[in-house]
């Protein structure tokens, strides 16, 4: 089973009891935060605290995701440097707007897992396009190293860039959310969308999950494990579309006994798309733990 | 004084107190003006029992107000019975200083007053006991209470109270007079404090004229802010709802989860939760409660009145929906504390219980409860209902993060026992569930319905990796509380805590 992004549970990395209690609310993954929610002079403490909780607590089935500080920062090379040794899944690198930038996190990982032991290309990379120039760059920065295994839009830096602010119905990210999407399939990898940060507009924040599903998003960032459920429930498949995922691979696997070439049920011929989604339909509905 | 052996359930001490004897002359005119006309009308003395109830929460005004009337009158030695202490009694603390109360008996202490305690400011310890061991004590003269100050909500020149009036709006309403009912029954004299008289009759009565001697009149018995405390809000905290939510999924899969089932819900987020997630449940599988017991809350009384639950036997109203629906719904009853929980009685209502959640602060590897000291041994909480209701129900869940701040909840020993682990049938964290080995049935249940179902032990390890174990609570030889079990029986004592010096 391909790995699943729908929630990625967004937790300052100086706040202990949230760090200590974040894999609980079941989320698909868990983004330990260094760089905005962490102020200046904390850094140390918040790298210290990360390390030492991914060293300690055991997150269970929740991909452990650590948001560095950019490259460009005086902190950035000090969080690789502690935190690869204490190997999280992914490193999620901010504020990306051109491919050197993922390139250069890239060699970094090398020559950090080269010099603890550690096998090359362990360490996974997502990157957070935050501005237009990285929106424009999307593909290329997609592309750029085969760490890669997702691209993310953080629509507040953005908006900010575009002259704007974030609005209901998200008119003014459509573009990018778009672009992003693009590349993201493009190269391979998933996509993933911005956090909704009123907690408290449950209407809001489903409207948003349905419009990314919608234009194709694998899931999305959170800032409190109360929007997990609701997440989790729009991604979830209906049993209708579960029933006929199980009936196409029941009849590939059929076809690939016979060893007949052409698929076909009901009549419809099935190609390689339509057996894509059914795999992912049933992904998503072995998650969320429903019977197949 | 007799130790803790395993409880069985099997009455020993029958009540042989009588109920008191009625005043000579009926007559006569019960209202008297003030306080310490009214002390010195009841023959307070030295030395004597005082009791209070606890109806009004964080907002009464009667314990201090008495206090200070009797400090006044230079009375001194009281031993105070109040059903509960809370934050708002701090001043007790100088009426200890000063000689006016001398003992303390209580189902629970908080803040200050609690913390003082705990450090020794009495030199005789505090006993602490669950509602229904006290409604137990009083009735078979465990307790001799000379004189009960009852704060009621409303009152009529004759006596006949309530906690709420169907006249007019309280201003004190607390709904339920559920504890105080004990007292009005048993205790020498009986004087009730009311901010709010009512033409004869006043009915429905929750305490008769037949047990009432005096009344005093004064401008405010509590703090409807205090009464009503927030306490039962409903909770946004994700880890309380994370734990509520496995409440309700144990709860449906414990096998006792069929129509005309019986709830009870404990205070605290996540006891209190549970309903919600309940509710979805009951209405998925067309189930419906028979009763729910004990502390009524809003929550409640919402699913009473969507038919869910059919009656609701009511010894305290934690908010003001409680008071509403107690006020206004025919099948939402008021129970007094002994029938409520009284172990030796000829039959108390958790013992109809299928289901009650209760909270923790602290559980021990054989499912010991505590409920009263904090994790650094100081007094702050209270036995309340907890042990009667783990002992009468069919199946006790007890819900508890299993990591609190920097300290894991469950422990090799708790610091002090107040519900003994053999009553308590499951725990339910936020990260598993662990079922007592005594109750194989629930732990097959549980484990049939694909629950994470775990041992205590397991559970422990878990948490004991993330933040160690903790060092044991450095104590004085000094015992500042004992806790009686609901039997009467001595389950535990708390000592002072040493302070580093």
């Amino acid at each position: 089973m391909s790995r699943l992004r729908r929630t990625m549970l967004y937790v300052p990395g100086n706040n202990p009891g949230m760090i200590r209690d974040a894999h609980i609310y079941g989320s698909d993954a868990i983004m330990f935060d260094l760089e905005d929610s962490v102020s200046l002079n904390e850094k140390d403490a918040a790298r210290f605290l990360v390390y030492n909780a991914l060293k300690t607590v055991d997150y269970g089935r929740a991909e452990t995701v650590v948001r560095i500080n950019g490259l460009n920062t005086p902190f950035g090379r000090e969080d690789l440097e502690a935190i690869v040794r204490v190997q999280p899944d992914v490193i999620r690198l901010p504020k990306t707007e051109r491919a050197e930038d993922i390139q250069e996190v890239d060699r970094l990982l090398s020559q950090i897992e080269d010099t603890i032991g550690m096998e090359p290309g362990t360490i996974q990379l997502i990157a957070a396009v935050e501005s237009a120039l990285g929106v424009i760059n999307a593909y290329p920065i997609a592309a750029a190293s085969p760490r890669l295994v997702g691209i993310a839009i953080g629509a507040e830096d953005f908006v900010t860039d575009l002259k704007t602010t974030r609005s209901l119905d998200g008119i003014e990210l459509l573009t990018a959310r778009s672009q992003i999407l693009f590349a993201a399939r493009a190269a391979g990898i998933d996509a993933l969308d911005t956090v909704f940060s009123d907690v408290n507009d449950e209407e809001g924040f489903t409207n948003e999950v349905k419009l990314i599903k919608q234009l194709g998003f694998d899931g999305k960032s959170i800032i409190n494990p109360r929007q997990i459920e609701i997440i989790h429930n729009i991604f979830m498949p209906t049993q209708e579309e579960i029933n006929q995922s199980v009936r196409i691979i029941e009849a590939i696997q059929e076809a690939e006994r016979k060893g007949s070439g052409v698929i076909s049920l009901d009549g419809k011929m099935i190609d390689k798309p339509i057996v894509e989604r059914a795999r992912r339909t049933l992904d998503l509905a072995a998650a969320a733990r429903v019977y197949v | 004084m007799r130790p803790y052996q395993k409880y069985s359930g099997a009455g020993k001490a029958k009540n042989r107190q009588r109920l008191k004897e009625r005043q000579v002359c009926q007559n006569r005119n019960k209202i008297v003006d003030n306080l310490e006309k009214v002390i010195l009308e009841a023959g307070l003395k030295d030395g004597m029992t005082i009791s209070f109830h606890h109806h009004f929460r964080n907002g009464d005004y009667v314990v201090n107000m008495v206090l200070d009337a009797v400090a006044k009158l230079g009375i001194k030695d009281l031993v105070l019975v109040p059903s509960s202490l809370t934050d708002i009694h701090a001043p007790i603390i100088e009426h200890i200083k000063n000689g006016v109360v001398r003992r303390i008996e209580s189902s629970g202490i908080r803040g200050t007053l609690a913390a003082a305690i705990s450090d020794g400011l009495m030199d005789i310890p505090v006993i602490i006991r669950s509602h229904g061991g006290r409604a137990r004590a009083i009735s078979c003269g465990e307790i001799h209470i000379d004189v009960a100050f009852l704060g009621v909500p409303s009152c009529d020149a004759y006596g006949n109270a309530n906690g709420y009036s169907r006249e007019n709006v309280a201003a004190s309403a607390c709904g339920s007079l559920g504890y105080a009912k004990v007292d009005a029954q048993y205790a020498d004299h009986v004087v009730l404090i009311t901010d709010n008289l009512i033409e004869y009759p006043n009915v429905p009565f929750g305490i008769p004229q037949s047990q009432v001697h005096y009344i005093v009149k004064v401008d405010k018995i509590g703090d409807p802010n205090g009464i009503m405390s927030g306490a039962t809000r409903f909770t946004k905290n994700p880890r309380d709802l994370l734990i509520a939510r496995h409440a309700a999924d144990v709860i449906e899969a414990s096998g006792y989860f069929e129509d005309g089932f019986s709830m009870q819900t404990g205070s605290g987020g996540a006891s209190l939760a549970t309903t919600r997630f309940l509710k979805d449940k009951m209405i998925a599988k067309n189930i419906r409660a028979g009763f729910a017991l004990g502390g009524i809350t809003g929550q409640i009384v919402s699913l009473h009145e969507e038919g869910l639950i059919r009656k609701l036997l009511d010894v305290q109203s934690f908010d003001l929906k409680a008071v509403e629906s107690l006020k206004n719904n025919r099948y939402h009853y008021q129970i007094d504390a002994s029938y409520y929980a009284n172990p030796d009685n000829e039959g108390s209502a958790v013992n109809q219980l299928d289901i009650v959640v209760l909270s923790a602060l602290e559980i021990d590897l054989d499912f010991n409860v505590n409920v009263i000291t904090g994790s650094d041994g100081v007094i702050r909480g209270a036995s309340g209902g907890h042990s009667d209701t783990a002992a009468g129900a069919s199946v006790t869940v007890v819900v508890a993060p299993l990591i609190r701040g920097r300290m894991p909840t469950i422990l090799d020993k708790v610091n002090t026992i107040v519900t003994p682990g053999h009553t308590v049938d499951i725990l339910v964290t936020d990260q598993g569930i662990a079922v007592n080995p005594l109750r194989e049935d629930l732990a097959y249940n549980l484990k049939a319905a694909k629950l994470p179902v775990s041992s205590i032990e397991e559970l422990k390890a878990k948490a004991d990796r993330v933040v160690g174990k903790p060092e044991p609570i450095k104590v004085e030889d000094k015992i500042v509380g004992i806790v009686n079990y609901r039997d009467g029986s001595v389950i535990d004592v708390i000592r002072q805590v040493k302070k580093e010096r």
